[in-house]
């Protein structure tokens, strides 16, 4: 910071000088780091492709010379990416289906209904998030496993049917933010509440409700922890725990474990991709504003 | 804050008389308010009250993953005392938090300032910058073992260009931790989102008329965008101590699980996901979690004490 800081100072004399100067130690920077926050990702691709003559060779080789696909071949013969992969995505569906509908229900009612409890609950609601997960963890995991639900994706879905404070905290300023009118009206044509949130405040919501349905996918795709805990049949496995037990096993072959790598990871940057716009005007729109 | 209810009929109506004798509208209200936030109200009974509870008996018991809970007052938090792998991973975490947040607090601020810019090409920077926050962690970590091999890594590679040899990094006691918080500063994207929000919030003209008057780049950013960020800088601080508390995922996998070498990169997290799920320690794991629970609540309290006056909340 204090480097950008001396090298831009000097411009101050014109104010055109000023500006370029700016731009240029501005690029300068941007892409020096873009090229090391790239780099891991060009060395995770590069890897899976390289044999393993390449992946072994000292210097190190950056482009090799012969591209192979041996890595995927041999990965995805003992990792099976696409029972994984289904495993994953059920449990993001459910998940996101259930945080959505939930936390757009409970936000309903602490933000379009008048009432005496919704600022209390609201206050409770947020201070939750500050329970860190590991106080509820053990006891979580015992009561799943006395009511029989470890060894299903029940744990790692059910939870999230019951409203999720941080996106319940989302949509709730996301409704704030909708005129008193546009229920008002449906109110004196004679519609209950259920019906003025499911036709009027959902399909007005439908970028809020984008966003927490891309958070929860990210986090349920990248979870460890959870699945970790209660999944213990390898034919349940997520992608990320499979992954892991994939490192622990065939620790030294870099081949293999770049390849599987590369297949977990290339879904994430397609979906962030095409949700680029969404997701980070979801997060700007939670902000932090005092 | 959002209390749009007239107060002064509200409570004439609470103190004097009880919910039957409120207006229809209200009762209907009331009741409609219940509906909606009863999915909210029977999870956090279910899943937050009902385990916060249970944990807290846990922690005074014997209890294992087979037995059932037998009664031993402070004797777990006695045990903790003495316990020095206990401490190793506390000191471990601490080590962890106090590098990590204010570096990755940094990075992110520094981003942020430059992609705030208004550069050409702003947004292919931004997806670059924010993509390592958003690949899954599990697979980030694997390719950045890759990276710290200390023979075929990239890393000591580009390290050998300038001369430097590098360490061993996860193989190397001294060296595994920084490697750790390495790996966490280049997911710094997520804060840097935060950061670059608050900084489209300081208005132009303010800029513009320090500008005039004379105030360098340095003296600009001091004086006119700090204090638009230091609500954000202090929920970067806050979320920062919490999240390093609960440091978990990386370490599992970078270090296979182990807390290695020489546990040295055993952190809290990892400490306690071992007691409770590979010693089977129910109770003994639930006594570090509320150790845990009661040094992040002081650690938190201490940051809005020292820092939290000095926040300064913009216009609104």
């Amino acid at each position: 910071m204090a480097v950008a800081q001396r090298t831009a100072l000097p411009a101050q004399r014109g104010a055109g000088w000023n500006k370029l100067a700016e731009k240029i130690v501005a690029h300068a920077f941007l892409i020096v780091i873009s090229v090391i926050f790239m780099v891991p990702f060009f060395w995770m691709v590069s890897g899976s492709l390289k044999t393993g003559v390449d992946l072994n060779a000292f210097p190190v080789v950056w482009f090799p010379k012969t591209l192979t696909l041996e890595n995927y071949i041999a990965g995805l013969q003992v990792f099976p990416f696409a029972r994984y992969l289904f495993n994953t995505l059920v449990i993001c569906a459910f998940s996101m289906l259930g945080a959505a509908l939930s936390s757009s229900f409970v936000a309903y009612g602490l933000s379009r209904i008048e009432w005496r409890w919704r600022t209390p609950l609201f206050v409770v609601i947020l201070s939750t998030m500050m329970i860190p997960f590991y106080v509820t963890m053990v006891p979580l995991f015992t009561m799943f496993r006395a009511i029989g639900w470890t060894d299903t994706y029940l744990p790692l879905i059910v939870p999230h049917f019951f409203g999720v404070p941080f996106y319940i905290f989302l949509l709730r300023q996301f409704f704030l933010s909708i005129p008193r009118e546009m229920s008002e009206s449906a109110r004196m044509d004679g519609a209950n509440e259920l019906v003025i949130y499911w036709r009027i405040i959902l399909p007005l919501a439908k970028p809020a409700l984008a966003a927490v349905a891309l958070f929860q996918f990210l986090t349920s795709w990248n979870d460890l922890l959870g699945p970790l805990i209660y999944l213990s049949d390898a034919d349940s496995y997520t992608l990320s725990l499979g992954l892991t037990f994939f490192r622990s096993e065939y620790s030294s072959q870099f081949g293999p474990l770049m390849a599987a790598s590369t297949v977990v990871v290339i879904p994430v940057i397609v979906v962030f991709f095409f949700a680029q716009r969404t997701f980070i005007q979801g997060i700007t729109l939670t902000g932090v504003k005092g | 804050m959002t209390a749009t209810s007239a107060p002064s009929t509200r409570a004439g109506t609470r103190s004097s008389t009880r919910r039957s004798a409120r207006t229809p509208q209200q009762r209907r209200n009331f009741f409609w308010g219940l509906v909606f936030t009863s999915p909210a109200i029977i999870g956090l009974l279910w899943f937050t009250a009902y385990p916060v509870l249970v944990s807290l008996y846990y922690s005074f018991t014997s209890a294992t993953m087979m037995k059932p809970a037998e009664w031993l007052g402070l004797g777990n938090y006695e045990s903790l005392g003495s316990d020095s792998a206990f401490w190793n991973s506390l000191g471990n975490t601490l080590y962890y938090i106090v590098v990590s947040v204010p570096l990755g607090i940094a990075v992110a601020l520094f981003l942020a300032i430059l992609l705030n810019l208004n550069v050409r090409g702003q947004s292919i920077y931004r997806v670059i910058f924010y993509l390592p926050a958003i690949v899954p962690l599990v697979a980030s970590a694997v390719v950045w073992l890759y990276v710290f091999n200390p023979q075929y890594g990239v890393l000591n590679t580009v390290l050998g260009w300038f001369g430097i040899t590098g360490p061993g990094w996860l193989a190397s006691p001294e060296w595994a931790m920084p490697a750790l918080i390495i790996f966490s500063t280049w997911g710094a994207g997520n804060l840097m989102i935060i950061l670059l929000a608050g900084l489209q919030d300081v208005p132009q003209d303010l800029h513009d008329q320090a500008k005039v008057d004379g105030a360098g780049v340095f003296r600009r950013f001091r004086h006119v965008s700090l204090p638009f960020l230091s609500p954000h800088l202090l929920f970067a601080l806050v979320t920062g101590l919490i999240a390093g508390f609960q440091f978990f995922t990386p370490v599992f996998v970078l270090t296979n699980g182990t807390g290695g070498p020489a546990g040295k990169t055993l952190v809290s997290g990892l400490y306690l996901y071992q007691n409770a799920f590979q010693f089977f320690k129910v109770g003994y794991a639930s006594a570090i979690a509320w150790v845990l629970f009661i040094i992040v609540g002081l650690g938190t309290a201490l940051v809005f004490r020292l820092v939290g006056r000095r926040v300064y909340y913009g216009g609104a």
